[in-house]
């Protein structure tokens, strides 16, 4: 979706701030806030439907938060929109019921889950690779409502594939329906003339991991 | 159930969530709502939140990256291993998973100079870095690190010439960049973990270069 989130190229934000000996967290919430939601997604929703419910928060809303309060708001509405919640227990911080099975992943089982390495991933001869290293590509021009990881800035550019990552689980029909469409990503070089013109800096380039879907042959 | 306040032995004066005596904010009671709730309707384990925020508070974080860079400053074959399979060069060391499935290592030299962003939203490589800094995360960095690097670097302090090749990686997907800075000068009789006291988070995204003991 074209949203607030797809930032890449925008002007007027101001400076970048950088805070010396920065802390991980800043207050004690934004520490629950953070495990929270990944413990309230494990099993019953995937990462790419978390991204997805985040672009959706209203802009001005979206710019005005700082990042955990994101996270908070997205996961309050992915338990409402998949029925885990009420609106009323949310409010009460009160269960007026309880599930009776719950995936629920305990203290001792964290350090193995956090330790995974296979997660989008996918097998490679589950998809065939249309492109390979130095094909010339052009990034389709469009603009759908749900979830892409084709950032607007670099839509109907043309660029070269860099690299072939392999098979990976295509984000927008995951963030969608949950389904698993395995799919070849690319890295894809666009010079910055061909993405911002007379703007660009000398010799920049800016390299963006495309799937499959999201290029055509140049 | 779990309605009572968390405390937990990190919190110090300066990052107390409000005054003694100050009403809680909307966020704090949505957030103390939230986990409550959840904890009573058992979908949550509330020790397994406190094992995951403590990993990535005291045992997960850019002194893991540190270390990765210096094995690949003083050993040729593993800094092969790592610009070919990052994954399994850092795995090597100890640090994989989450947020961190699939790395690519970026190598920044006197001519090519690689810098990360995640213009969408925050993806960084977690297993070697740790959770990102709020700079990274926020509209500045997220709007401007694409279309104008030269101008975020200067910012950070580093002026690059024009002869150097600028590369930003946006991870848009599932792969996570860990940039390899320049090994200082003046650093060749330095043991390995004395190199990995001197390499920063920051050289690691690719908005510094590593200084060496003199500089």
């Amino acid at each position: 979706m074209n949203g607030v989130h797809d930032m890449g190229g925008m002007h007027g934000m101001g400076p970048v701030v950088p805070e010396p000996n920065e802390p991980v967290f800043h207050h004690d919430w934004e520490r629950r806030a953070f495990a929270l939601t990944i413990m309230a997604g494990f099993k019953r929703w995937n990462i790419d439907r978390s991204r997805y419910m985040r672009e959706r928060m209203p802009p001005a809303a979206y710019l005005a938060a700082s990042y955990y309060e994101r996270w908070l708001w997205g996961t309050e509405r992915l338990l409402l929109e998949r029925g885990y919640v009420s609106a009323k227990e949310l409010e009460s911080g009160k269960a007026a019921d309880r599930p009776s099975e719950a995936d629920v992943l305990r203290a001792g089982e964290v350090g193995k889950m956090l330790r995974n390495r296979y997660a989008a991933r996918m097998k490679d001869e589950l998809a065939e690779a249309r492109f390979k290293v130095g094909d010339r590509v052009r990034t389709k021009n469009f603009h759908p409502v749900g979830h892409t990881r084709l950032p607007r800035y670099a839509r109907d550019k043309r660029g070269v594939v860099y690299c072939d990552h392999g098979v990976f689980i295509f984000p927008d029909t995951h963030a969608a329906r949950g389904e698993k469409v395995p799919q070849h990503c690319y890295s894809v070089r666009f010079e910055g003339g061909e993405l911002w013109g007379p703007n660009a800096g000398p010799r920049d380039a800016v390299y963006i991991d495309l799937f499959e879907d999201y290029l055509e042959p140049l | 159930m779990s309605s009572a306040p968390h405390q937990h032995r990190h919190d110090d004066e300066h990052h107390r969530d409000q005054e003694p005596g100050s009403p809680l904010t909307d966020t704090q009671l949505r957030v103390r709502a939230l986990e409550s709730l959840l904890v009573d309707k058992g979908l949550v384990d509330p020790a397994a939140l406190d094992v995951l925020i403590d990993t990535y508070e005291t045992k997960i974080g850019p002194r893991n990256g540190a270390q990765v860079v210096a094995r690949a400053w003083v050993d040729p074959e593993y800094k092969k291993r790592l610009l070919t399979d990052a994954g399994s060069a850092i795995a090597e060391l100890g640090f994989a998973g989450r947020q961190g499935e699939d790395i690519i290592a970026l190598e920044n030299t006197s001519k090519v100079h690689n810098l990360v962003v995640c213009t969408l939203c925050s993806c960084y490589p977690w297993p070697v870095l740790g959770l990102p800094p709020v700079w990274y995360k926020s509209a500045p960095y997220r709007s401007r690190a694409v279309i104008d690097p030269r101008g975020v670097l200067r910012e950070f302090g580093l002026e690059l010439s024009d002869d150097v090749e600028v590369r930003v990686f946006d991870s848009t997907a599932e792969l996570r960049y860990l940039v390899i800075p320049e090994r200082p000068a003046g650093t060749e009789g330095m043991s390995e973990s004395q190199l990995a006291e001197l390499v920063t988070r920051d050289s690691m995204i690719g908005v510094a270069i590593v200084k060496g003991p003199q500089q």
